[in-house]
């Protein structure tokens, strides 16, 4: 169990419990959180599950894969902290991350 | 279930494979002896055919309504299936309907090409002498830098801005509405709608707006059909819209930087010093990609409520389902049916060998229906869980930069009608595009009662 705080644009923060295992989309679709989309289920094929992780969080989530990549270099906004939430998987490593998550999914 | 390691050496490699390129005019199409084409005729003879007997790419089924029997029994019996029937018109292709699958080619971009010079993007190849530039049927890496200079100005902060401009006239066009007398929806408001909205995203003179939509119609018309401009008279059309707007292009790019999409390429650093070829080519593919895939679905959405009344109900009782009602709407009608890819290299694909070369036509319209990955798919719900998981705007990096803009604009559209009118009558069945690729309606005659 994982304790993950969504920060939507505005600020308005959401902290909820994402099961290990499962993936930050998931957790953010299956708890109500405003602000993420998954418009293709946790393929990193759609980048509406774009979000922030900060400099600190960045290695406990490992590398982009070649897909992701190719999706987040495509969507609006992308910087060194992008990631797709849904190729982020809930573990005990990143327990208390925050994501910030950006004005629209597009 | 997506791919399987095996490739089956007996198989023999489909004939439509092994033929030469296309020769234009193309030889008439092989369809069936039926006694009628009565859709009921049709659907009957495409529920009981050999599978291998089938063209789904003929626009027969697709003016019927029809083509989902064999697309269900594609996906059953055969979800990675060679369509040889009538090859010498298309050269043969794969058809690919599951979710799965779809999602495997959609993502592989490496092994599944757009590119305009093999043939594009559509079933039909794109004619090879009358290419024009545009993202959509370009690789990386060039895809990306132009996808990247169009990509913010359909953005959703940008978007806010055309928020009211796109209230008001879809307004003005609803408010001219008749009451108590019979209409055709598709003219009076699906096109009407759409027409008014390129003229306004790209500052274009109002009174001529019908323009935008007859090129955007010619340049996905199939000149074989009767009736259509031949190849011919096509090529003079769009060269004729391509000096409009290249006048346009000249005016703009000297001009005070404005908010509409044409001043906005104009002046971005990375559209800006674009080959003129380019930069029309990529105007042309912001009007073509808003043009009937929005307007198929502004009437897709009058038809599916008609068909499905409690839904109506449910939507007239909280109008804060709009938003869902408009994901569900765009797959239940799925604009666009396929689209295609060319194979660069041999893959497997369904245990099925993909030969370097061969065409793969990936079947949003029925991936949209694949019980494997979509509940309950046939019911059109606008209140489903994740109404948002369709495929009607592709996957991977090609996926539809307009998607925003196009449920923006139906968005708007379903609360001002919600706001207006109580009831919009089907008076009977539409007549619909004969496309495999462009599934949407020519005329559906309604009513507003008084
Ligand atoms: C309901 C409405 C719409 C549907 C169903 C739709 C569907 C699609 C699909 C399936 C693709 C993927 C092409 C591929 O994978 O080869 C696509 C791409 C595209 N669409 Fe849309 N579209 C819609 C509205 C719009 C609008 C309003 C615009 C204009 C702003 C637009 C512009 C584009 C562009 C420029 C691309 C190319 C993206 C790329 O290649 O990277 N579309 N669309
Ligand atoms: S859900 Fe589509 S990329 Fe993450």
């Amino acid at each position: 169990m994982a304790k993950i705080k969504y920060i939507e644009f505005d600020r308005t923060e959401h902290v909820v419990e994402v099961a290990n295992g499962e993936n930050l989309m998931e957790g953010a679709l299956g708890n109500n959180v405003p602000g993420i989309d998954g418009d293709c289920g946790g393929n990193a094929a759609c980048a509406t599950c774009h979000c922030y992780v900060g400099d600190d969080w960045l290695a406990a989530t490992g590398p982009r894969s070649d897909s992701e990549e190719a999706m987040l270099e495509l969507a609006d906004g992308m910087t060194a902290n992008s990631r797709l939430a849904c190729q982020i998987i809930a573990s005990d490593a990143i327990d208390g991350i925050e994501l910030r998550l950006p004005e629209t999914q597009h | 279930m997506a791919t399987q390691p095996e490739i089956s050496s007996t198989e023999e490699p489909p004939r439509g494979r092994t033929r030469p390129n296309m020769v234009w005019p193309f030889p008439p199409r092989e369809r069936p002896d039926l006694p009628d084409h009565e859709p009921a005729t049709l659907a009957e003879y495409l529920r009981t055919a050999p599978l291998d007997a089938v063209d789904i790419a003929d626009p027969l089924w697709w003016e019927n309504d029809v083509e989902g029997v064999f697309l269900k029994r594609l996906r059953d019996e055969a979800p990675v299936h060679f369509n040889e029937v009538n090859a010498a018109r298309h050269r043969g292709f794969w058809s690919v309907t599951r979710w799965e699958d779809i999602m495997a080619v959609d993502t592989n971009h490496q092994a599944y090409s757009s590119e305009a010079s093999l043939g594009g993007i559509t079933l039909f190849d794109m004619d090879p002498d009358f290419i024009m530039p545009m993202f959509i049927a370009m690789d990386p890496p060039k895809h990306d830098v132009q996808r990247k200079a169009v990509n913010p100005i359909v953005s959703g902060p940008n978007l806010a801005g055309f928020e009211t401009l796109i209230r008001e006239r879809t307004a003005e066009v609803l408010d001219g509405l008749p009451r108590g007398e019979v209409f055709d929806w598709v003219d009076r408001v699906s096109i009407e709608l759409t027409s008014r909205m390129l003229a306004t995203l790209f500052d274009w003179p109002q009174e001529q707006r019908r323009k935008l939509t007859y090129w955007s119609d010619i340049s996905t018309s199939d000149p074989e059909l009767p009736g259509n401009p031949s190849k011919e008279e096509r090529q003079t059309i769009l060269m004729g819209m391509l000096q409009e707007f290249m006048a346009l292009w000249n005016e703009r790019v000297n001009a005070e930087p404005k908010t509409d999409l044409v001043s906005m390429l104009a002046h971005n650093p990375a559209t800006r010093n674009m080959p003129p070829m380019e930069f029309m080519g990529n105007l042309v593919l912001l009007i073509v990609g808003g043009n009937d895939t929005t307007r198929n679905s502004i009437s897709g959405g009058v038809y599916f409520l008609n068909k499905n009344p409690t839904e109506y109900d449910k939507l007239r009782a909280n109008p804060a389902l709009v938003e869902s009602m408009v994901s569900e709407t765009i797959r239940y009608q799925t604009p666009l049916a396929h689209m295609r890819r060319t194979a660069l290299e041999d893959t497997i694909l369904g245990g099925k060998h993909i030969r370097k070369g061969d065409k793969v036509v990936m079947w949003y319209i029925s991936g949209n229906r694949d019980e494997r990955s979509i509940e309950d798919p046939d019911a059109f719900i606008i209140d489903r869980k994740r109404p948002r998981q369709h495929m009607s705007f592709g996957f991977g990096i090609h996926r539809c930069v307009g998607n925003r803009l196009a449920e923006l604009q139906l968005k708007i559209l379903w609360e001002e009608i919600l706001k207006r009118f109580d009831r919009i009558e089907l008076i009977e069945e539409p007549e619909r595009v004969p496309s495999a690729f462009v599934k949407g309606y020519k005329k559906m005659m309604v009513r507003i009662p008084a």
